[in-house]
């Protein structure tokens, strides 16, 4: 049977606020244990929650940027449960009237693109963290994390393939940092994701029973925990079973999903109005001052880049994944001579394959744009050869020096003077009789190698334009 | 000494005539002497009063006094103090220590007023008798085998029977007003949000409200013009200017028109308070004000309304107490996660306070949270309505305070339902947010009955006022009960 998949995303994405949601503690990451937790987070007796108004101002900005519609009053819910790392014994939430709902989200999707709706998106708090291992038969409870904004983003299922939702998982994450709301840093837990997954016949309305995934804190484990839950459920189907109705877990380290609790057993949450909190207002004045503050986003970008610098779609879409490479590349351009082509490729390629020699970010990259630019303009001088520059960039990464430094010191500099590759060539032509005769008479694929032992002789540092013209002439006298 | 008012102590603490320390000193052999019969200390703070006292006269020496400095008071032991057992009356917090003060404590230390200590409330502020604390009942100074109302009963025992010439008190449904009429005091809850919530214990979050218990209206307005403000911890807390209640007392008071909803005199009150009530609303005829009669129809709804409401946010408030990071935690430690909160909880809290934990959790229960939660909140909008229409016609409304007098202790402890319909006069102005006042305005039976007084939003000082002119012409709230003369 032709089976069609349907997903939505759940994204939990930390607000990077000074503070957290409800109190005045710090939400800085790493800290000892407990150390960041105040009465407010440790759940006190008499204790009450105050609204940190920044954490509505970058969820509203969220929203703007994904064409939310933004509430202009939307109410905090207690979501009640148990559990030790939940101090008040409820979670405050949004349930009924969450801050922004009803927009999307352009997917780049290799050359096509697809639009995903957004359902919505809510504030709330975190909890705090249970640590089960490093305590002999107890459990540790670090607080710290309680009370840390979240944004929870919901997707509508309309999601068809893992692939799809890593795409849309990629798409918020670049835009949560764009907004400059997120660290999104994933290792510390600051994205999450659930997924809902179901299948169905294709061509059927009616939705399949759906599995949640949980614990999907990379985007490769979001794709694969999809694929392995799919595959899961069509064995299942196939076999003439039914789905049933569950939260899994996936196991990176197993690399498979297993039952969590079923949700007939989970917990009636008693969502309610939390009285201690007053309704969020949100003044249409507020909204056009975020406005002003949105940065440009990455589909506006990557349109720029493409009419601006005239970069293919896939140069675009890479060189904006990030607003960090963005703006790298723009210095760069900026700093240079060179065509925006040959920088991006730079970007693209040397740059960034440095960077994840050493897990670096580009905010870390040991080589600057301006002095990539300058190298890229000695390229465009003839002062030394691609080839040659991509040994001098590996020498500034390792720290050996600046451009002109390394270029003169290690005597890169391209030979293009007439005379000295006229020698080359007439070395060449004298060492290799049997290529120039086959070339004479043809065999024109020859011309390659000679040109090869050229550059080979020079050590690379002969200009591959000028050898290649005199070494024609000389072919053709 | 101990039967004059924090506004003749204050002038007696001005002119030298006796010192705080002396006063605190008095009050504290009083409480010695007197609390043992009548339980309405949980904590006597004495060796903190005696400093708070010592500085409190430096200030007034100093001329830096404000007009409660050096006054003896004590808080329901709902309010968090730094340092000092606060335990809601709960086994479950016996042993807690607050880390911090509440708003209203800081507030009234910074005032310079001097706590005695904590006083005995119902267990998490859930009863109307003082019966659910875990330190045992208060008696009521008038009769030792009645109750004193509750919750805020420790409060207003100790202010009727002299212990103390003020105490804090918590009113959610009623548990500022109904002890204060069952003590013969004087009662005040503020307007929802007038007093920050900061620290004080909830209950019911939208429902709760500070307030005071003091032998007049004089004195509940010194109290209050230090208790109320905005508070930044507080959400709900109103940002409107405070008034200086205790200069407005004065102003002119005629031209008062006070609406009195006949339906509260039906068969549901007692006759003989009824009479009473009765004669008071002549007397504030005479004072000059109109009455004028009019209706309000939901008030047979509060009672089942609030007892929706109220739980419901109570069992989400107690979840915090789960022996994990304070409070009680059962010595029996075995088993899994779910059998650890079952032990704690079922151990550390009393049988009215799981009561309403239980009706909470099923009324906000998935399939039962429409018929149950939100209809009741219909119905809070309802009664809402009931007293802004009525306000549009009249000032204020006048009533009783509670059906009948003081009743026996046992008498009603294992009927649920006969103990809340204690709290039917109380109840509406907390569903809709409105400040009300309790005052003494006659005897049945030797036992005082009160006379409670609504106004609309932010009128304390209106209600304060009348109230303040009927004790003027009255005796009723100087009146005092034997043994404690």
């Amino acid at each position: 049977m032709d089976w069609e998949v349907v997903i939505g995303l759940e994204i939990h994405t930390q607000l990077n606020t000074q503070s957290k949601i409800f109190s005045g503690a710090s939400t800085r990451y790493g800290a000892t244990p407990n150390s960041q937790a105040c009465l407010v987070d440790l759940g006190y007796p008499g204790v009450l929650p105050v609204l940190n108004r920044e954490a509505v101002n970058m969820a509203v900005k969220f929203g703007l940027a994904t064409h939310c519609k933004i509430a202009p009053r939307s109410i905090f819910a207690r979501k009640n449960y148990f559990y030790p790392d939940l101090p008040k014994g409820y979670q405050i939430s949004q349930y009924e009237l969450p801050i922004v709902y009803a927009g999307y989200v352009d997917v780049v999707l290799g050359d096509t693109s697809k639009r995903i709706g957004i359902t919505r998106a809510h504030l709330e708090e975190d909890a705090g963290k249970s640590l089960h291992e490093d305590f002999r038969g107890m459990s540790g409870i670090d607080l710290n994390r309680a009370g840390t904004p979240l944004l929870e983003i919901v997707s509508e299922p309309e999601l068809r393939s893992a692939t799809e939702a890593g795409a849309y998982m990629r798409t918020i994450h670049t835009l949560v940092r764009y907004l400059g709301i997120s660290d999104g840093n994933m290792q510390e837990g600051s994205f999450r994701c659930d997924a809902n997954v179901s299948i169905r016949p294709r061509g059927a309305t009616k939705l399949g029973t759906r599995a949640e995934l949980k614990n999907l804190n990379s985007f490769r484990f979001v794709e694969r925990a999809i694929e392995h839950e799919v595959e899961r459920q069509i064995d299942i189907l196939e076999g003439g079973g039914a789905v049933a109705q569950e939260t899994r877990l996936y196991d990176s380290d197993r690399d498979e999903t297993r039952p969590m609790r079923s949700k007939e057993e989970a917990n009636d949450y008693r969502y309610f109005p939390d009285p201690d909190l007053l309704p969020v207002l949100v003044e249409e004045t507020l909204i056009e001052k975020l406005r002003l503050e949105l940065p440009e986003l990455p589909d506006a970008k990557r349109a720029r880049f493409v009419a601006d610098y005239e970069l293919p779609a896939y140069d675009a879409e890479l060189l904006t994944a990030s607003r960090a490479t963005a703006d790298y590349y723009e210095q760069l351009v900026t700093h240079t001579r060179a065509t925006p082509k040959i920088a991006a490729n730079w970007v693209i390629g040397e740059l960034t394959a440095a960077l994840n020699r050493e897990a670096l970010d580009i905010e870390d990259s040991k080589v600057a744009p301006e002095v990539l630019g300058e190298l890229l303009d000695e390229i465009e001088n003839g002062t030394i050869s691609g080839k040659i520059a991509k040994e001098v960039f590996e020498a500034i990464w390792r720290g050996e020096g600046d451009v002109k430094e390394i270029i003169a010191s290690q005597g890169l500099e391209q030979i293009s003077d007439t005379a000295s590759i006229e020698a080359l060539v007439d070395a060449a032509i004298a060492k290799y009789p049997l290529q120039v005769q086959q070339f004479r008479e043809g065999k024109t694929q020859v011309l390659g190698f000679l040109i090869g032992q050229i550059m080979q002789a020079s050590q690379g540092k002969a200009n591959p334009q000028q050898v290649n013209a005199v070494l024609r002439a000389k072919l053709a006298e | 000494m101990h039967n004059r008012t924090l506004a003749q102590l204050a002038a007696a603490l001005r002119s030298r005539e006796v010192s705080s320390v002396e006063l605190t000193q008095y009050c504290l052999d009083r409480i010695a002497r007197l609390d043992d019969e009548l339980n309405a200390f949980i904590t006597v703070t004495a060796e903190q009063a005696l400093m708070q006292a010592a500085a409190a006269d430096q200030r007034i020496a100093d001329g830096e006094a404000s007009p409660l400095t050096g006054l003896p008071i004590a808080h329901k032991d709902i309010f968090c103090t730094a340092g000092v057992k606060t335990s809601c009356a709960s086994k479950m917090l016996d042993n807690f220590i607050s880390p911090y003060d509440a708003t209203v404590v800081a507030r009234l230390e910074r005032a310079g007023a001097v706590m005695l200590g904590k006083t005995n409330m119902d267990e998490f502020a859930m009863g109307s008798s003082n019966e659910t604390s875990y330190y045992g009942p208060v008696h009521n100074p008038w009769d030792h085998a009645l109750v004193p109302g509750g919750s805020s009963g420790g409060s207003a025992a100790a202010v009727a029977a002299r212990l103390v010439p003020g105490a804090t008190g918590t009113d959610t449904g009623g548990s500022v007003r109904q002890p204060a009429a069952l003590v013969g005091i004087t009662g005040l809850k503020p307007t929802y949000g007038r007093v920050s919530r900061y620290g004080m214990i909830a209950f019911a979050s939208s429902l709760d409200q500070a307030g005071t218990l003091t032998r007049s209206a004089a004195d509940a307005a010194l109290m209050l013009g230090v208790m109320a403000g905005h508070d930044e911890r507080d959400s709900t807390s109103l940002a409107d200017p405070v008034p200086d209640y205790a200069a407005e007392l004065e102003q002119a008071w005629d031209g008062l028109t006070i609406g009195v909803p006949e339906n509260f005199f039906d068969a549901g009150l007692d006759q003989n308070n009824a009479a009473c009530v009765r004669q008071a609303l002549g007397e504030l005829e005479k004072l000059g004000a109109k009455l004028k009669r009019i209706e309000l129809n939901n008030v047979h709804l509060s009672v089942p309304a609030y007892y929706v409401v109220a739980p419901a946010e109570a069992s989400s408030n107690l979840s915090r107490f789960d022996g994990v990071r304070f409070g009680f935690r059962s010595e029996q430690q075995s088993g899994n996660l779910a059998e650890f909160y079952e032990r704690n909880r079922g151990e550390g809290f009393g049988a009215e306070v799981k009561r309403r934990i239980l009706t909470g959790t099923y009324v906000l229960s998935a399939g039962y949270y429409d018929a149950y939660y939100l209809q009741a909140q219909k119905v809070r909008q309802l009664i809402s309505d009931d007293f802004a229409r009525a306000f549009a016609e009249v000032d204020l409304v006048a009533g009783p305070t509670t059906p009948t007098p003081a009743f026996s202790l046992g008498q009603k402890s294992n009927d649920p339902i006969q103990m809340y319909l204690n709290d039917i006069y109380t109840i509406g102005a907390n569903l809709a947010g409105l400040p009300a006042i309790s005052v003494p305005c006659g005897f049945v039976e030797a036992l005082p009955v009160g006379l409670q007084l609504i106004g609309p939003h932010l009128s304390e000082t209106v209600l304060l006022r009348t109230a303040h002119q009927f004790q003027l012409a009255t005796d009723w709230h100087q009146r005092v009960p034997a043994g404690y003369a």
